[in-house]
């Protein structure tokens, strides 16, 4: 055949013509622009019509965050050099660079005597000096000036790493504490310093006597082993009475809670006998001064830890089969998540009181806490519970007809699988808590939004708003963002079905 | 079967209450039973002492006496002579009132964010992107007072909106913005104008019939009437048509300069306007999340079976795409129209009067009673909330898959 057309053909191509290139609106960047922002005329209009609008905004924003003023005292500072520079407009961030430590940490005390040695050493001044100032009264007219002049000299970021190192080791230790827990290619033996978290996070934020949270430690451990040896059903309900004895302890008493005090009188004999022995300790601080920043991830961190078993605990009763268990279940479901939250802090500032025995007063911030908690499990046990539904029925039949218990065929067949269908329902709850420690300024906590208002109440700083909240939103979004980017990684992760 | 699980019929031992899954249940119900009394008892036994201390009671006839305030934005008449439950009644009118208009903004909103988030546009679903991070990862109470803070610092005073003082009102001098507050016209209703707004009820009715009347027709004989156009002209036209019939019976009072504010129109405080926006901004964000996942849910073997079928593109979203996407829609937004029912109670940072403000602030800082005040708040949310999550379960059962 090749023959005959051979010779009934003018011209025969013998060869491969060489592939041309593609026309230049197929390729590189133009095609990606025909594509993607010019697809059609309606959304060639789109596209106009956004840039437009990205143009008017960042012309607006940008010179005035960019043309910022960093170093002012005041506002009116800031205008004058606004005004000298001749700008249309600028922000004043010589708000956030003097006071972003007070956002940060509210009012909690900086290491004073720490910040002085820091500050002689800098200064070379004589040794004695320290001691002098050291040995007057906290609220004596020379200390406080003195500490006062420290201060202004070492500059914010000297008092932020000696100042506040107890809150900031704390934060470190707490990023190395929930490492293992998020990463599952960390060393397992790094889970036990998370569990050693909870008491060193308390001695270092609340100080006091060391002994104290190592008593509770001890004594906790002491009963697990003794839980582990009886063994069975007796031991796992000892071992969970002394961790929520440990928790209570752990929360309560660096707080001098008279009523829990009363449960084991013989405790702070022990920590004070332990503490005439060998007086290690910090000095301790009142949780009326907490405040800032660090009061949300305190607030957030507690919440979150919490309220994920009781939420598991909650989901699971409302699934189970006795009616009484699942009522109960239910209603403090509803109940709980059928008021805003804002009414059950409330709650926790007018009215907990009432419920308690006469004569308990216990710390705020630890009401707010626990109510926090309550909050939450009950939003993440509905999560869970959507989780639970979604499991086919034939696991649970399966985990039955291996002859597991009850127990053993939720923690080894159930709920592995039902966690992990509500993982981003459970990081958003989680990111929900976060975000609602936001409220407890109403009840009179110092979180940032709240400083802000204070910040603004000064003379200095009057009618100074966009900064602080810009400030603010930052440090939320940082937080909510790196949870909600975790939470899309572990679905990742996790995924097991092959789509 | 039976032989199988009948137990031995030996007499009962004392143990089986723990080991034999017959009676455990049992058991553990008797135990969380008299652990749950004995909490209640403990917790009522305290709260009677506690309040015998402070020399309380019990009662809830402070809600008939006079509450003595003021209530700066009201739907129902209101005087500082009135009692404490009509001050409540005021405020949970308040509290529907910001959580209604949230829930319309917010789902218009929503719906067109999570739509053009889906846009194949890039730079469109780029900024829906940015926005809906930037709402969900930042907390409602910093978008509330950022709302607050534009409307009270960046909008002129109204002085500035005399002849040269550099403002001036919006749509044809109607509507003026202003840190006192947005100002717009009000209805003034004249005598004939009930007929206009029977009549304009009447063709809304009228729609309603004529859709049914469509379908019906559609179903039984395939003929598909032009449904839209007869409805915008039903919606528009016999109104019209009365309102010039009767002589313009309605007008509209504009707001005017006068002294130091504006007097005439319609105020909205800017308290209201910050809840309002925020709440709906906030939740709008969600929304688009959930109306995203919605339409993502519904495979695309679907629209391909009607493009196979032949129904035009229109109709594949009207009858195809829409109702599933719905089914997975709506249980989830009904639930962020309650998150923004209760979040409405973020009032408290810029002093919009609604009901925790009311029974639960004012009414309790002077009559002293934050037990009863919050109990009846409670109650309130409660109620609310049971009521839009009977809604939910109503429509949930309606659109369930019906499965064997």
């Amino acid at each position: 055949m090749s023959d005959t057309h051979a010779q009934s053909a003018a011209f025969v191509r013998r060869e491969m013509v060489p592939p041309a290139a593609p026309p230049p609106g197929e390729v590189g960047p133009l095609r990606w622009v025909r594509e993607n922002l010019m697809s059609s005329w309606f959304n060639a209009i789109l596209t106009v019509v956004s840039l437009y609008l990205i143009f008017m905004i960042l012309s607006d924003i940008l010179p005035w965050t960019l043309n910022g003023i960093w170093n002012a005292g005041s506002l009116s500072e800031c205008r004058e050099i606004r005004n000298a520079r001749e700008l249309e407009s600028a922000a004043c961030w010589a708000v956030i660079n003097e006071r972003w430590l007070q956002l940060l940490f509210g009012f909690y005390p900086t290491d004073d005597r720490l910040l002085a040695s820091w500050f002689y050493a800098e200064e070379l001044a004589a040794a004695g000096g320290m001691e002098a100032v050291f040995g007057l009264a906290a609220d004596s007219t020379a200390r406080i000036e003195f500490v006062g002049e420290m201060k202004r000299s070492l500059g914010n970021l000297t008092l932020f790493f000696f100042g506040y190192w107890r809150p900031l080791l704390a934060l470190v230790l707490l990023v190395v504490a929930v490492a293992p827990v998020l990463y599952g290619s960390l060393p397992r033996k790094m889970l036990l310093f998370s569990l050693a978290y909870p008491f060193i996070a308390v001695f270092l934020l609340w100080g006091g006597s060391v002994w104290g949270p190592v008593t509770v430690a001890a004594g906790l451990v002491a009963a697990i082993l003794v839980g582990r040896v009886v063994g069975g059903l007796w031991g796992m309900l000892i071992g969970l009475l002394s961790a929520i004895a440990a928790f209570l302890f752990i929360f309560f008493n660096p707080l001098g809670i008279i009523g829990v005090q009363g449960l084991f009188p013989i405790l702070p004999h022990v920590v004070g006998m332990l503490d005439q022995i060998m007086p290690i300790g910090l000095p301790a601080i009142d949780s009326d001064d907490f405040g800032g920043f660090m009061l949300a991830i305190i607030i957030g961190t507690s919440g979150i830890v919490l309220s994920l078993p009781l939420g598991i605990v909650l989901a699971l009763g409302r699934q189970s089969d006795m009616p009484l268990i699942r009522w109960i279940c239910v209603s403090f479901i509803e109940v709980i998540r059928g008021v805003p939250l804002i009414v059950w802090l409330f709650t926790a500032s007018l009215l907990l009181n009432y419920f308690l025995p006469p004569g308990t007063d216990f710390d705020l911030l630890l009401r707010v806490i626990i109510m926090v908690t309550l909050f939450a499990s009950a939003y993440l046990a509905e999560v869970i519970r959507g989780g639970l539904a979604a499991l086919p029925k034939g696991q649970y039949e399966a985990a039955d007809s291996l002859g597991l218990d009850y127990w053993k065929s939720m923690q080894l067949v159930i709920l592995p699988q039902a966690l992990k269908i509500s993982i981003p329902g459970i990081v958003n709850t989680f990111i929900g808590l976060f975000k609602d420690t936001t409220l407890v300024v109403f009840i009179g906590l110092r979180d940032p939004l709240g400083l802000t208002n204070a910040i603004r109440a000064t003379g200095e700083w009057n009618g100074i708003y966009w900064e602080l909240y810009i400030f603010v939103a930052l440090l939320f979004f940082t937080f909510c963002f790196f949870m909600s980017r975790y939470s899309m990684y572990l679905e990742r992760k996790l995924a097991t079905d092959h789509r | 079967m039976a032989d199988i699980t009948d137990a031995p019929r030996d007499g009962f031992r004392l143990s089986q209450l723990l080991y034999d899954a017959r009676y455990r249940s049992m058991t553990i119900q008797v135990i969380a039973a008299i652990l749950l009394m004995l909490m209640l008892v403990e917790l009522v036994d305290n709260a009677v002492t506690n309040l015998a201390a402070l020399g309380k009671d019990i009662r809830f006839s402070f809600l008939w006496s006079t509450s003595g305030y003021d209530i700066n934005q009201r739907l129902i008449p209101y005087t500082s002579q009135d009692t404490h439950a009509r001050a409540a009644l005021v405020g949970i009118l308040n509290t529907l009132l910001v959580a209604f208009l949230g829930c319309i903004l917010a789902t218009v909103i929503g719906v067109l964010a999570g739509v053009m988030r889906l846009s194949k546009n890039w730079l469109v679903a780029r900024i829906m992107t940015f926005y809906v991070e930037a709402m969900r990862n930042t907390p409602l109470l910093i978008w509330i007072l950022i709302v607050f803070a534009v409307m009270t610092e960046a909008t002129p005073q109204p002085r500035e909106f005399r002849e040269g003082g550099g403002a001036s009102m919006i749509l044809w001098d109607s509507v003026a913005i202003s840190n006192r507050g947005v100002f717009i016209p009000k209805p003034v209703w004249a005598e004939g104008s009930g007929l206009v707004v029977a009549v304009f009820l009447l063709s809304i009715a009228g729609i309603f019939v004529l859709r049914r009347f469509a379908r019906k027709q559609q179903e039984q004989t395939g003929k598909q009437l032009p449904v839209f156009w007869i409805s915008l002209g039903l919606f528009f036209v016999p109104a019209l048509l009365t309102f010039f019939v009767m002589g313009r019976p309605i007008s509209l009072e504009m707001p005017e300069l006068g002294g130091f504010n504006f007097t005439g129109g319609v105020q909205i405080r800017n308290s209201f306007i910050a809840l309002w926006l925020a709440l709906a901004l906030y939740t709008s964000a969600f929304i688009a999340e959930i109306v995203r996942s919605g339409i993502l849910a519904v495979s695309k073997g679907q629209t391909e079976a009607a493009f196979a079928l032949g129904i035009q593109p229109n109709r594949t979203m009207q009858l195809i795409i829409l109702p599933q996407a719905l089914r997975v829609i709506v249980p989830p937004l009904i639930s962020q129209y309650l998150n923004l029912t209760k979040n409405s109670s973020l009032a408290i940072a810029v002093g919009y009067m609604d009901v925790r403000s009311t029974l639960g602030g004012i009414t309790i800082n002077q009559t002293g009673r934050e037990l009863e005040g919050m109990l009846l708040l409670g109650i309130f949310y409660l109620i609310t909330s049971l009521i839009i999550s009977a809604f939910m379960n109503l429509y949930n059962s309606s659109v369930k898959l019906k499965e064997r």
